[in-house]
C-alpha cells in the first residue's frame, strides 16, 4: 500500500486515469439517461416518475458509498499512517455531500406523486438527512485542520464514528416500518423488471466512474497546493 | 507490541464499541423510530379514541368504497392478521389502489373507526412496466393496477 504513498508514483498513475474516467463515466451516464428517460417503458403504477430512479439510486448509492471510502481512509491514516489516506477523505467529502443532496431532492421530488407529500421523517429519510449534515460537520472539520493537505486526527476519528450512520441507513427499512420501500436490489436477485434494471445499472456505473474521477481530480489538486504552499514558505525564507 | 499494532488494536476495538452502541441504539429505538403502527399495533395495544396514531399496511382488495359526495372514501387496512376500518376525505394519491401500501394519519372513533386526516400512498419494492401489467412473474402479490377513477 505504502508503494503508491508518494505523491509522484501516484500522480503519474492518476493523471493519466482522471480523462479516461471522467470521459467513459459521461459516456455511459448520457447512454443510460437517453435509454432510461426516453426508451424505458413507464412503470405500471408511478408512470413517468419511474425515471428519477436512474438518478436517484446512483447518487443514493455514490452518498453511502462515499462515506465508506472516508471511513477507510480514516483507518488508514491512524493506523498505517498512509500520507494519502487523509488527502483521499478530504477529496471525497465534497462529492459525497453533492450526492447525498442530490438523493434527498430527486426522491423528494418523486415522493410528491408518488407518496403525496414532498417529505417524511421516516426511518430511511431521516437517515440520510443525518448522512449529508455528517458530510456538512466532516468538511467543517477537514477545512479547521492544518497540515499538509490531510486531515487532522480529529477530523478521521469523526469519519470513523459517522460510519455508524451507513448500516442503520441500509438497515433502516428492515428494522422499521418506513414509507419508503424496501431494498428492491438484493443479493437474492432484483425485484426491479430489466426493463428498468439496465439502464439503472449503466447509470450506477456512470455515476461511479463520474465519482472517481472527480475524487481524483480534487486530491490531485490537494496536492498541488501543498506544494505551492510549501514553496511559498521557502520563498519566504530565503 | 509494534505502534502500528496498538494503533490497529485500539481502532478495532473502537469499531466493535461503535456498531454495539449503535445496534444498541437502533434496537431501542425500534417501536418508536417506527414510522407508523400496524392494525396489529393497534388490536394488542387499542389507543384511546382521539388519540393522534399513524396507521399503515396494506389496502384490502374489494374493499375501497366511495361515497355519493366523491370525496370520501372508506376502505380497510389489514396487515395479514389484523383489520382497521378507515374513512378519508380528499383527493387519494395515484398510488392509492387497492393491494397497496397506505399511510394515515388520523385518530380512532369511539366506535373503532379510523378517521384519516392526511392519507400517503406507499410504494412497494416491485417496478413493473405498463405493458407487463397483471402478469405474475414474482410469485408475490401484488396491487391489481386497476386505478380508482
Amino acid at each position: 500500500m505504502h508503494a503508491y504513498a508518494n505523491p509522484a508514483r501516484f500522480l503519474s498513475i492518476a493523471r493519466p486515469l482522471t480523462p479516461w474516467l471522467f470521459g467513459l463515466g459521461i459516456l455511459l451516464i448520457a447512454a443510460g439517461s437517453v435509454y432510461g428517460l426516453v426508451l424505458a417503458p413507464a412503470d405500471r403504477l408511478m408512470g413517468d416518475s419511474v425515471r428519477i430512479l436512474y438518478i436517484h439510486v446512483p447518487a443514493s448509492w455514490l452518498a453511502m458509498g462515499g462515506w465508506t471510502g472516508i471511513a477507510i481512509a480514516s483507518i488508514m491514516q491512524i493506523v498505517w499512517q498512509h500520507p494519502l489516506a487523509a488527502v483521499a477523505a478530504r477529496a471525497i467529502a465534497l462529492p459525497g455531500a453533492m450526492f447525498a443532496a442530490m438523493s434527498l431532492m430527486t426522491g423528494s421530488i418523486w415522493a410528491r406523486p408518488t407518496w403525496g407529500t414532498w417529505w417524511v421523517w421516516d426511518g430511511r429519510v431521516t437517515s440520510v438527512l443525518v448522512l449529508f449534515f455528517l458530510y456538512l460537520a466532516y468538511i467543517a472539520l477537514a477545512n479547521a485542520s492544518s497540515g499538509k493537505g490531510g486531515v487532522s486526527r480529529v477530523t478521521a476519528i469523526f469519519g470513523i464514528v459517522g460510519a455508524i450512520n451507513i448500516p442503520i441507513i441500509n438497515r433502516s427499512v428492515v428494522w422499521w416500518n418506513t414509507l419508503h420501500q424496501k431494498a428492491s436490489i438484493t443479493v437474492g436477485g432484483s425485484s426491479i423488471d430489466s426493463a428498468f434494471l439496465w439502464p439503472l445499472l449503466v447509470n450506477v456505473i456512470g455515476f461511479s466512474l463520474l465519482f472517481g474521477a472527480i475524487v481524483l481530480m480534487r486530491m490531485r489538486a490537494v496536492l498541488a497546493e501543498t506544494k505551492v504552499e510549501a514553496r511559498l514558505k521557502r520563498m519566504a525564507a530565503e | 507490541m509494534k505502534a502500528k499494532h496498538q494503533r490497529l488494536t485500539l481502532a478495532l476495538l473502537a469499531l466493535v464499541a461503535l456498531i454495539g452502541a449503535g445496534l444498541l441504539a437502533a434496537f431501542a429505538l425500534r417501536d418508536q423510530a417506527s414510522y407508523f403502527y400496524t392494525p396489529s399495533d393497534i388490536v394488542a395495544k387499542k389507543p384511546e379514541a382521539g388519540q393522534a396514531i399513524r396507521l399503515g399496511g396494506m389496502v384490502e382488495v374489494g374493499s375501497i368504497k366511495r361515497d355519493a359526495d366523491g370525496v370520501t372514501v372508506n376502505f380497510i387496512v389489514q396487515d395479514g392478521d389484523a383489520r382497521q376500518a378507515v374513512s378519508y376525505t380528499g383527493i387519494t394519491p395515484d398510488l392509492f389502489v387497492e393491494g397497496s401500501g397506505v399511510v394515515a394519519d388520523g385518530s380512532l372513533t369511539a366506535d373503532g373507526q379510523f378517521v384519516a386526516e392526511t392519507l400517503l400512498a406507499k410504494h412497494d419494492e416491485n417496478y413493473v412496466p405498463r405493458e407487463l401489467e397483471g402478469i405474475d412473474m414474482t410469485g408475490t402479490p401484488q396491487a391489481t393496477g386497476t386505478l380508482i377513477e
